[in-house]
């Protein structure tokens, strides 16, 4: 029986752990810990994990929630899997070109040319 | 004619380009705190009908702000309190947000886009509201940091 994650949906594709969240704002603090607990639970159960996160429900996004997406990233890469984020709105994707944090992840703009990328 | 006088209290209550009249809140260093701030600052962005990606961005800069203020300004101490005040009209926001902690040098944060310091986690809040606002400057030795937006619509 999967643990409950009320922050984040989890399906398994192939090998793909496909992630989409169910806030629309990562901004609070309290929120992106909670969030940072069950993502990093996730990666925890897999060792060369292959993760896709899907913000397609995600409309605010705030410099706490970037900091615990590079967390995840390094947890990733420590653990040797792949960590591709998609379908991000183009107003968090700004977010993410004002702090260059789109040189530093894997975007692509839809789920599955990230899929295809995983798999 | 009450409903008119209303309206003008409204109107004069917190004008952006008059501190004296800004609303305040005086909240406990507690990001649950901030909550209360943020639903009066939405709903006065709203009922001036500022324009959707206006909204994002003030929201997006208050949450950095207060943030900010209750970590690193008061240090989670909840025996020091973070002060919100506002001014908001059809054609602009503006939000102070103070804390009662030592100050910093805004100048040197460095640059969280410089290649060393793209993998850390933190330090992006500042360049944020920089590039979300159309002014920012702190004021008070840095305890205080003043922001403004202008409605895009």
């Amino acid at each position: 029986m999967p643990e409950e994650m009320p922050h984040l949906t989890v399906k398994k594709a192939d090998t793909v752990n496909v992630v989409e969240f169910a806030d629309r704002k990562i901004l609070e603090e309290l929120t992106i810990r909670e969030i940072e607990e069950e993502l990093f639970k996730l990666v925890a159960s897999e060792k060369s994990i292959k993760l896709l996160l899907n913000f397609k429900n995600v409309e605010h996004l705030s410099s706490a929630a970037l900091g615990m997406l590079i967390n995840l990233g390094k947890q990733v890469d420590k653990q040797s899997g792949k960590l591709i984020l998609s379908d991000i709105k183009p107003q968090i994707y700004e977010v993410f070109k004002i702090t260059r944090l789109n040189k530093l992840f894997e975007i692509h703009d839809t789920a599955s040319a990230a899929m295809a990328r995983l798999q | 004619m009450a409903q008119n006088l209303e309206k003008t209290l409204i109107m004069t209550a917190a004008d952006p380009d008059n501190e004296a009249t800004f609303r305040e809140f005086r909240i406990p260093s507690t990001l649950r705190c901030c909550k209360e701030p943020e639903t009066a600052i939405l709903e006065e962005l709203r009922r001036h009908q500022f324009a959707e990606d206006a909204i994002f961005a003030i929201k997006l800069a208050l949450e950095e702000a207060m943030t900010n203020a209750v970590k690193h300004g008061n240090s989670n101490d909840q025996s020091k309190n973070v002060t919100v005040r506002y001014g908001i009209n059809a054609e602009k926001a503006v939000v102070v947000v103070r804390d009662e902690g030592c100050g910093f040098c805004p100048e040197e944060i460095p640059d969280p886009t410089a290649p060393d310091r793209l993998p850390l986690p933190n330090g992006r809040g500042i360049m944020l509201m920089r590039a979300y606002m159309d002014d920012v400057h702190y004021r008070a030795g840095g305890c205080e940091v003043y922001f403004m937006k202008r409605n895009t619509r």
